[in-house]
């Protein structure tokens, strides 16, 4: 064995948990690679969304300070992250399904790589998704005002909140029985967070009991800065409420991810 | 420089329960591995051996007892434990949109070898294992024999002095089955420890020098192959005859001949006895009287199955091929128990 060329003693275990992150990142990246199909499906219903909303409700929706497209495409870039980091459930089902992280506990390599290295490469993943989609809201029409660098800024936002959600999909990843029970479990959350919120429609239109969570709740306060951010409209604190609503979900969420991935055998 | 001792894995009195203690997978299991040979883990689906495997191999902790594995305890030392191992078997596998060698590549680099280490160890393996023009070739692609072999390729990459082989034959066809025995054997004979489990009597026959045999968490034997076999001291007669009809006719008029319950499956009656010859000559009399002929007869030594029914009770249950994962296996029981 000490003719191996291991050189633990000359690196320090930081060193070597960020190349197992990086290791367990690529690894899952490739699968982009070798399935370049799943983009596709990726993309596909947040494109139906935006013609959904732009052609088919979009004539009767008012907004008063700017036009349709302008106030739905960011909502929808919102809505598409945030599906986005389901994957992070989906995907570590799957290797827990199948097995594959049975064979890393198994390795003397960083405990968090495996749930680090898949939140990183869903969010590249995110990334790519969010290019694509921009693009698509500008053919149809999307002209936001605000600046590029705010425009910037709103994308970090979104792609950090987002971030910081997969960390609670992991966990239920980890949890459920399978990848299609992990995709079951997530939709009920997911659902009335993106529906009963700013994404499509303002607020104000909705009934009075309905309206305290749509304003509050985590994600429309998130659409509420990206959109404020993009339009170079005002949002007041929302910035900062989806900044805090993203520390604090990474906070409480990843020791359980964590906690569950040491548990889950 | 690695000090081994005699055994490279021992552990004492291991206990591990699921659903709060409702399930016993394992009930007070001790063993020790010598160094450098296969130890055959026997037992059926459900006997325990794989949650014993994934306690040595760090995935499970125990509820109660202790274990080292190359002389580090499994619970407190598990980093060192896992430099030492590799860990294959129809549990743990390989990514399926990953190459041949993209798999060992990232396991490599996982065991934090060197990179240049890492690509020329990988390519050696996959030509080694037959896998050298499939290196390039996403592993989804892979048959089941080259899967596994795949398997056990990996969990070589690092040079594992203790290699756990969870039923690595599980599934396999005869050929894929000869293939994989012979690269096992190939394995110990450069000094490497096997720990090996298996439903397969002829597999722990063939490898294992000394077997424990496990049932509903409890170890029921241990020996080599050649104990288990002369702890039966007996001899197994197997009549045969042209219809179940016959059979179940001579059945009841032989029956006392058998140390056991004689087995009646179909056309075949099968007995344990002593005294080979002189019971056969009796049983062949009682039979003739009858007017009923037979088919076929033959005399033979315990073979490993008759051992496992000896010793539990109920046969060894038939392998199946089908996908188990971790969680249906934590709380899967045996079916026809």
């Amino acid at each position: 064995m000490s003719s191996l060329p291991v050189s633990t003693s000359t690196h320090s275990s930081l060193r070597w948990a960020v190349s197992d992150v990086l290791t367990i990142a690529r690894r899952n990246l490739m699968s982009l690679v070798r399935i370049p199909v799943a983009i596709v499906f990726m993309i596909i219903q947040p494109i139906m969304f935006v013609i959904l909303f732009r052609y088919v409700f979009g004539g009767v929706i008012q907004i008063p300070t700017t036009s349709y497209v302008n106030y739905l495409i960011p909502g929808i870039l919102v809505q598409t992250m945030i599906f986005g980091s389901v994957g992070t459930a989906i995907g570590l089902a799957e290797d827990l399904q199948k097995g594959l992280i049975e064979r890393f506990r198994a390795l003397p390599m960083a405990r968090l790589a495996v749930l680090a290295g898949r939140t990183i490469s869903d969010m590249f993943r995110n990334v790519i998704v969010l290019v694509i989609i921009t693009g698509v809201g500008f053919l149809v029409g999307f002209r936001p005002q605000g600046g590029f660098v705010a425009y910037i800024q709103a994308s970090l936002l979104m792609l950090l909140f987002a971030y910081c959600l997969s960390w609670g999909f992991a966990f239920i990843g980890l949890a459920a029985p399978n990848s299609e029970a992990a995709q079951a479990i997530t939709f009920p959350i997911i659902f009335p967070l993106t529906f009963a919120s700013s994404i499509f429609v303002l607020v104000s239109t909705m009934p009075s009991w309905l309206r305290p969570f749509a304003i509050n709740q985590p994600i429309s306060q998130t659409a509420t800065a990206v959109r404020g951010l993009m339009l170079g409209e005002a949002h007041g604190q929302s910035t900062w409420i989806s900044l805090a609503w993203a520390v604090g979900t990474i906070l409480v969420l990843a020791p359980l991810a964590v906690n569950r991935y040491r548990k889950v055998a | 420089m690695l000090s081994m001792s005699d055994y490279a894995v021992e552990a004492f009195d291991i206990v591990r329960t699921f659903s709060g203690g409702d399930v016993r997978a394992l009930d007070g299991v001790s063993l020790q591995v010598p160094t450098g040979q296969v130890f055959g883990l026997l037992g059926p689906n459900g006997s325990g051996k794989t949650t014993m495997v994934r306690i040595l191999a760090t995935i499970l902790s125990p509820t109660s007892g202790s274990a080292t594995v190359a002389g580090f305890d499994v619970v407190k030392q598990p980093n060192q434990v896992r430099r030492h191992i590799g860990l294959a078997g129809q549990n743990a596998t390989v990514d399926e949109n990953l190459t041949g060698f993209e798999n060992l590549r990232m396991i490599g680099l996982l065991n934090h070898l060197n990179k240049a280490y890492v690509v020329a160890k990988s390519r050696l393996l996959l030509d080694d294992f037959g896998l050298g023009d499939a290196a390039n070739r996403i592993t989804k692609t892979y048959s089941g024999g080259m899967r596994r072999r795949l398997d056990l390729a990996a969990a070589l990459v690092a040079n594992p002095p203790i290699l756990f082989l969870d039923e690595p034959t599980t599934g396999l066809d005869p050929q894929s089955r000869q293939d994989l025995w012979a690269i096992i054997e190939r394995l110990v004979e450069g000094g490497t420890t096997v720990l090996l489990t298996t439903q397969y009597l002829d597999e722990a026959d063939r490898l294992a020098k000394q077997l424990v045999v496990l049932d509903h968490g409890k170890i029921i034997a241990e020996g080599t192959s050649a104990q288990l076999k002369a702890q039966m001291g007996t001899t197994v007669l197997t009549l045969s005859f042209a219809s179940t009809d016959d059979a179940s006719r001579v059945h009841p008029l032989i029956a006392d001949l058998s140390l056991k319950p004689a087995n009646v499956e179909g056309t075949v009656i099968e007995m344990t006895v002593d005294n080979g010859p002189a019971v056969t000559a009796d049983a062949l009399r009682r039979i003739d009287a009858a007017g009923i002929s037979l088919s076929g007869l033959a005399l033979r030594e315990p073979s490993l199955d008759d051992v496992f029914l000896n010793l539990t009770g109920h046969k060894a249950e038939e392998p199946t091929a089908e996908d188990v994962t971790p969680t249906d296996r934590r709380t899967k029981r045996r079916a026809n128990a």
